[in-house]
């Protein structure tokens, strides 16, 4: 089989499935490298994520677009660009996205593994704490030294939370 | 802790012993976990990070562990040692390589290490010889539940343990077996290995993980998905393939014992013999010979060196391992050299003389 880019032998076979089309990719190793499908004769799977991250969405794009986490201040496209979540609550805020991307990676989009002993952190919680660090850095950064001791001692007070 | 003290020895991993350590090499888990009230490590400041690593550091000191862990800070070591940590599989090349507070906190036995602000803030790893999933599990397992009480994870009923990627959520979980497979390499038959556990959803990787080639004919089988399974479900997955590619591996072994013995054995004699008396290795050769002199000893064609003196070749004639021995940094050719002199040396101690 030829690449699909150049008339070099295909050694790269890739099958993407989208609301069950069959998508197939048959690329020799250096256009497959071009298109950072694959590294050092390895997939590349941020890469391969990435392509993922994109595609599932359709018309919610423009709604998620304009998503922002409170806690964190992530972007969902910044999100999209790294492949990486900014915290926590990104998992509450980019719900809509994330579960048909978890669908697509896991085939599932429910944990039915191990919990914890102890009683977890309510998700607002959660995010309230986390949003409270964002604004202490923001503080110290400015410099705002009064500002950031209010923001820690607040930070004390709803308890440490390591 | 003393770095230099663990370049003599070859860790836990290749210790050598366990169940089915002729073609299995060691089980790893790994667990990712995040504290609940931070942002991930990629979006942390390096103060937040400061702030994660002594918090982690204050905690896990406090752990009912025997015996302890000691922690590591990666930026107070030299880039050889970090190095050293990497080709050990105490870190990743990621944490290695990563900015801001990080380190690792190590058992003495090499078998329980602790990540901290890697991708995700803990990263705990167990790693035991052999084919040991169920004991390397029930470690993991202990020890996460000492951690849990005394930190918050970052926890949903829905998606599990959150992680900063995706691809982890769930379980958090990633077991992997490394496997000397030679014979199925030799045969080609390895490729419709790969395909078969591809399609179950199992990776195959290469020694030292995601981008590593399968130098020394060392494969690393481990689970893709984390969530939607527990964790015993992914571990029996892994199970459930694990002995029949050992099977595999046996019979390729045996029928090339069987069809051309003579050019097995002549193969196994030049591996030997260059590796006592080459002047000049590249690690790659010197990978490729070691596991050729491997399978000797497992089909008993060499009689006159054991498996843990060959195991501690493997780790000892990396880059980093051969600079610490040695006491010196070394160029890529001074490497070469010094790696042929310390194999024809502990060779020769170790009794050998090649047929």
């Amino acid at each position: 089989m030829k690449c699909q880019f150049c008339s070099n032998p295909a050694t790269v076979h890739l099958t993407d499935i989208v609301d069950s089309h069959k998508k197939e990719l048959h690329l020799c190793q250096s256009c497959a490298e071009q298109h950072q499908l694959v590294e050092k004769q390895e997939l590349n799977l941020p890469a391969i994520l990435q392509n993922l991250i994109g595609q599932h969405l359709g018309q919610q794009t423009d709604e998620l677009s304009r998503l922002t986490c409170p806690a964190c201040g992530i972007k969902y496209m910044e999100f999209r660009a790294q492949g990486r979540l900014g915290c926590p609550h990104d998992y509450v805020v980019f719900r809509g996205g994330l579960a048909p991307l978890l669908q697509r990676i896991h085939r599932s989009d429910r944990h039915l593994g191990k919990t914890p002993h102890r009683s977890v952190l309510p998700p607002e919680q959660q995010a309230e704490l986390v949003e409270l660090r964002r604004r202490l850095q923001i503080a110290i950064d400015r410099e705002a030294f009064e500002e950031a001791a209010r923001l820690r001692d607040l930070l004390r007070r709803k308890g440490c939370h390591g | 802790m003393n770095l230099d003290s663990l370049t003599h020895t070859s860790g836990e991993w290749l210790r050598g012993s366990g169940p089915e350590s002729d073609i299995v090499i060691s089980t790893r888990i790994r667990l990712a976990r995040n504290l609940a009230a931070f942002p991930f490590t990629n979006r942390a400041s390096s103060g937040q990070k400061a702030e994660i690593e002594a918090l982690v550091r204050e905690r896990v000191a406090k752990l009912e562990l025997e015996p302890k862990l000691s922690y590591v800070s990666v930026p107070t070591l030299s880039s050889l040692d970090r190095q050293l940590l990497v080709e050990r599989q105490l870190i990743s090349r990621e944490l290695a390589a990563a900015d801001g507070p990080r380190g690792v906190a190590l058992g003495p036995q090499e078998t329980v290490s602790l990540m901290v602000n890697e991708e995700d803030h803990l990263r705990l790893q167990v790693m035991r010889s052999g084919f040991t999933l169920d004991e390397t599990w029930h470690e993991i397992d202990r020890v996460d539940d000492m951690l849990e009480q005394r930190v918050t994870y970052a926890f949903s009923e829905e998606f599990g343990y959150l992680t900063a990627c995706p691809t982890n959520v769930g379980t958090g979980m990633r077991a992997s077996v490394m496997l000397h497979l030679p014979a199925l390499e030799h045969t080609k038959q390895i490729e419709k290995v790969f395909r078969a556990l591809q399609k179950i959803n199992l990776a195959v990787r290469g020694l030292y993980g995601e981008g590593s080639r399968a130098s020394g004919h060392f494969y690393q089988i481990s689970n893709q998905v984390t969530l939607g399974k527990s964790e015993t479900g992914i571990l029996d997955e892994i199970h459930g393939v694990i002995p029949q590619i050992i099977t595999y591996e046996r019979q390729a072994r045996m029928s090339w014992l069987r069809d051309n013995r003579q050019g097995l054995q002549d193969k196994i004699a030049r591996a030997y013999g260059t590796l006592c008396s080459a002047t000049m290795m590249t690690s790659e050769e010197t990978m490729e010979l070691l596991s050729f002199l491997r399978l000797g000893i497992n089909l008993h064609l060499v009689e006159d060196i054991t498996i843990p003196t060959v195991n501690e070749l493997f780790i000892q004639t990396q880059p980093a391992h051969l600079q610490k021995l040695r006491g010196a940094s070394l160029d890529g050719e001074e490497r070469n050299a010094a790696r042929a002199s310390h194999l024809r040396i502990r060779l020769r101690e170790a009794g050998a003389h090649p047929n």
